[in-house]
Order: structure tokens, then C-alpha cells, then sequence
């Protein structure tokens, strides 16, 4: 009996806020973007480290920026924040490869490789978004 | 974002994928019920060591790479370059050791480059430790990290949920406890090379033939200040026997009584030129 299998890991997990899925008008499931629902697919990650690693950056920049207004004072974090702001509207429309190269350099990405380099590279994507659909997406219009 | 999705709404973003987590559960529960096993990862199942001597570090580890109860590699190398002064020996999944070490060498590199020294050996123990915490032992990769930098020689060792240890010798993988045995017998401050590399040979030859997850040769690194010895393999200690007695015939052996040779007559029905597209 395999019990260190992925089976028993999901008996454990416990529902999370975190998993949302897509709401559509009028705070209902949208069916047409996201398929059918179902309780047991949404609530419970898949894995014990999805959400964690969904998480991962934007945990890391809060805690870099707390210890930086504790250090610095309050206008260290703002001004970077401001820097951060800038450089993230420098980019192509959401469904053409975009560089992030100011972004990159700004977050030291461009002196580091981790797994985000290397795995799943979304320029080698099996999927491509819909032009129409991610600009709808992207405008808050859908 | 799922697979089943009817529509892409946000670029896709790299890094780990759980798309597939829920489905392997389930192919897995059906496959137990039907009484199979799922695949499992290549190990290493290992002996893998080092010492700290007098002028610097010696690494020593085995070359066994098991598959479940089967030996899948019988000559692998498992002490990874990591920099010029600093080399790291890996236990656990093969795979995750092998990634593991590329990725913090390749940050190494840039490191390195960036504020144009030699690296250190405690900024690649505290890269390692970070990465391998942050997936909180999802990759399992065991390793003994040494090298020589400014500051003299080190020696760490790093457990697959980002705990590490600096000590003057330590010992990781299956035939751990075996190697250990012989450090904790033998070791003495300050040992010379021979002395040290022998030290090593001994305790990963220990490990070789106590535990069933080690096995094959023993490699040692030698790292000192501005020299490495990568010695690979340093001891064959199992070699493969040769046989003794050769069961061929001779020549001659079978006496010819008759011989007839008959001609066959082949003519030319077709003949055509292909000539190849070498553009």
C-alpha cells in the first residue's frame, strides 16, 4: 500500500481561498471562459507546494520592502515601488513575447537562473492565447 | 489557469507546473488498485564524503546510480563542478542533484562575474540552502559541498529540506553511517594529502561494501588552493573478472572431407543513378 503517494497528500490539504477560479458578470462561474466547475478541482491545491509557489514573488518583494522601510524609512520601498511601476508598463501587448528587460534589471532577474528560466519557457508554449480574448482580458472589458 | 480551459486569458508564466498533479493521483490509485507500481525515480543510493586537510578539501564518493532494486548506471559521476576552486557531491534523486548543482553553478558564474572575484563556498551553501528550502524538500537532493576560497578551506553539508551543517568532515546517502564509522575512527586535525586521500578511499570503500545502494568505483576530488585533482576513477575496486578459460575451437579443429563449389550466375536487369540533393 503506497501511502506516500500523491493520493494521501491530497486527503490532507485543507480548501484554500487562493484557488479562485474565473467570475464572470454578475459574480457567477463564467462556463463559457473556464469550463464547468466542480468543488473538488477549485478548492483543494493540487499540490503541497502550488500555492506557495504561486505566491513566491510577490511574498519575497513584501518582505524586501518591509525590511527596506525598517532599515531606510519610508521612502526607500516608494521610490523602488515607483521604479517598479514604470518598468512594468514597458512591455508588447499580453499576447506577444514581451523582454521585460527594465523589469528584469531593476529585480536583478537578469544575474540570477532558477527553475522560471528553464522549465516551461512560455515562448515554447503548446498554448497561444487568443489576441482578442487577452487584450479583453488585459482591458477589464470581458 | 487549467489545461481544460476553453480560453488563454493571461500569458503563460514559467517555473513548475501542477497542471498534472490531480490526474497522476488518479492514474496512480488506478494503477495500485490493479495491482502494478508506478515508476519510480532514479537514486543514487550513495557514499558520498569529505575531509578538511591541512591545505584544503577532499571530496570522495561512489558510482552507483540505482532504479529500485536495479543497479541503472554502474560508472556515474556524482561529484558536480559548481566553480574553478569549488565542487559539490550529490545524493538523493539523480536528477534533482544534477539540476540542482547546474543551476546554483550557473549563478555562481554570474555572481562571480558581477562583482569579479572568486566565489565563495559559503555564498554557494547559502544559495543552496534557499533554493532547497523554498521547496521544502520536494527536490531531493543531499549534498556535500567543499572548496577553497579566500578565507581558507570549507566543508558543508546540505539536507533536502535546507538545513545545513560547516563541520571537519561529514558523510551523506545510504552508506553514510559506514563512512562514518571510518572518519570517526580515523580522522585527525590537519592530516596531510595522502593521509587525507586515503582517509576518503577507505570510508567510501566502506560504504561500498556494506551497503547495497553503493557499489563500483570510488572518484576523489582533490581541491587546494589554485589546484583541483579531479580523480575519476581514483580505486576500481570492483572490477569486472575476466574469464579464465576460452571454450572456442581452434582452427583446424573439424577435418575437411569434401569441398564443391557451385557459381551463380547473376545478370544486370536495371541500373539507375540517384543523384543526391547536396544543397
Amino acid at each position: 500500500m503506497n501511502t506516500r503517494g500523491l493520493r494521501s497528500q491530497l486527503k490532507d490539504s485543507v480548501p484554500v481561498t487562493g484557488m479562485g477560479q474565473q467570475v464572470g458578470a454578475y459574480g457567477v462561474q463564467d462556463t463559457l471562459r473556464s469550463g464547468f466547475s466542480s468543488v473538488k478541482n477549485e478548492l483543494l491545491p493540487s499540490h503541497a507546494l502550488e500555492l506557495s509557489e504561486k505566491n513566491f514573488q510577490l511574498n519575497q518583494d513584501k518582505m524586501n520592502f518591509s525590511n527596506l522601510r525598517n532599515i531606510q524609512g519610508l521612502h526607500a520601498p516608494l521610490k523602488l515601488q515607483m521604479e517598479y511601476r514604470a518598468a512594468r508598463q514597458i512591455q508588447r501587448l499580453p499576447f506577444l513575447q514581451s523582454s521585460h528587460l527594465a523589469l528584469d534589471t531593476l529585480k536583478g532577474n537578469d544575474e540570477s537562473i532558477s527553475f522560471e528560466d528553464i522549465l516551461n519557457d512560455p515562448s515554447q508554449s503548446e498554448m497561444v492565447g487568443e489576441p482578442h480574448v487577452m487584450m479583453e482580458y488585459k482591458l477589464g472589458l470581458m | 489557469r487549467k489545461m481544460a480551459t476553453l480560453s488563454v486569458c493571461q500569458p503563460q508564466l514559467g517555473g513548475f507546473s501542477f497542471e498534472n498533479c490531480k490526474r497522476n493521483a488518479v492514474l496512480e490509485a488506478e494503477v495500485t488498485k490493479l495491482g502494478c507500481n508506478v515508476p519510480s525515480a532514479r537514486k543514487t543510493g550513495t557514499t558520498i564524503c569529505g575531509v578538511v586537510f591541512k591545505d584544503g578539501i577532499v571530496l570522495g564518493a561512489d558510482t552507483r546510480a540505482t532504479e529500485g532494486m536495479i543497479v541503472a548506471d554502474k560508472n556515474c559521476s556524482k561529484i558536480h563542478y559548481i566553480s574553478p576552486n569549488i565542487y559539490c557531491c550529490g545524493a538523493g534523486t539523480a536528477a534533482d542533484t544534477e539540476m540542482t548543482t547546474q543551476i546554483i553553478s550557473s549563478n555562481l558564474e554570474l555572481h562571480s562575474l558581477s562583482t569579479s572575484r572568486l566565489p565563495r563556498v559559503a555564498t554557494a551553501n547559502r544559495m543552496l540552502k534557499q533554493m532547497l528550502f523554498r521547496y521544502q524538500g520536494h527536490i531531493g537532493a543531499a549534498l556535500v559541498l567543499g572548496g577553497v576560497d579566500c578565507n581558507g578551506p570549507h566543508l558543508y553539508s546540505i539536507y533536502p529540506h535546507g538545513s545545513t551543517d560547516k563541520l571537519p568532515y561529514v558523510t551523506m546517502g545510504s552508506g553514510s553511517l559506514a563512512a562514518m564509522a571510518v572518519f570517526e575512527d580515523r580522522y585527525k586535525q590537519d592530516m596531510e594529502e595522502e593521509d587525507a586521500k586515503r582517509l576518503v578511499r577507505d570510508a567510501i570503500a566502506a560504504g561500498i561494501f556494506n551497503d547495497l545502494g553503493s557499489g563500483s568505483n570510488i572518484d576523489l576530488c582533490v581541491i587546494t588552493k589554485g589546484r583541483v585533482d579531479y580523480l575519476r576513477p581514483h580505486d576500481m575496486a570492483n572490477k569486472k573478472g575476466v574469464r579464465t578459460g576460452n571454450y572456442k575451437y581452434k582452427q583446424g579443429t573439424t577435418g575437411v572431407l569434401t569441398k564443391s563449389v557451385i557459381k551463380l550466375d547473376l545478370e544486370v536487369v536495371e541500373e539507375t543513378v540517384q543523384t543526391m540533393d547536396t544543397s
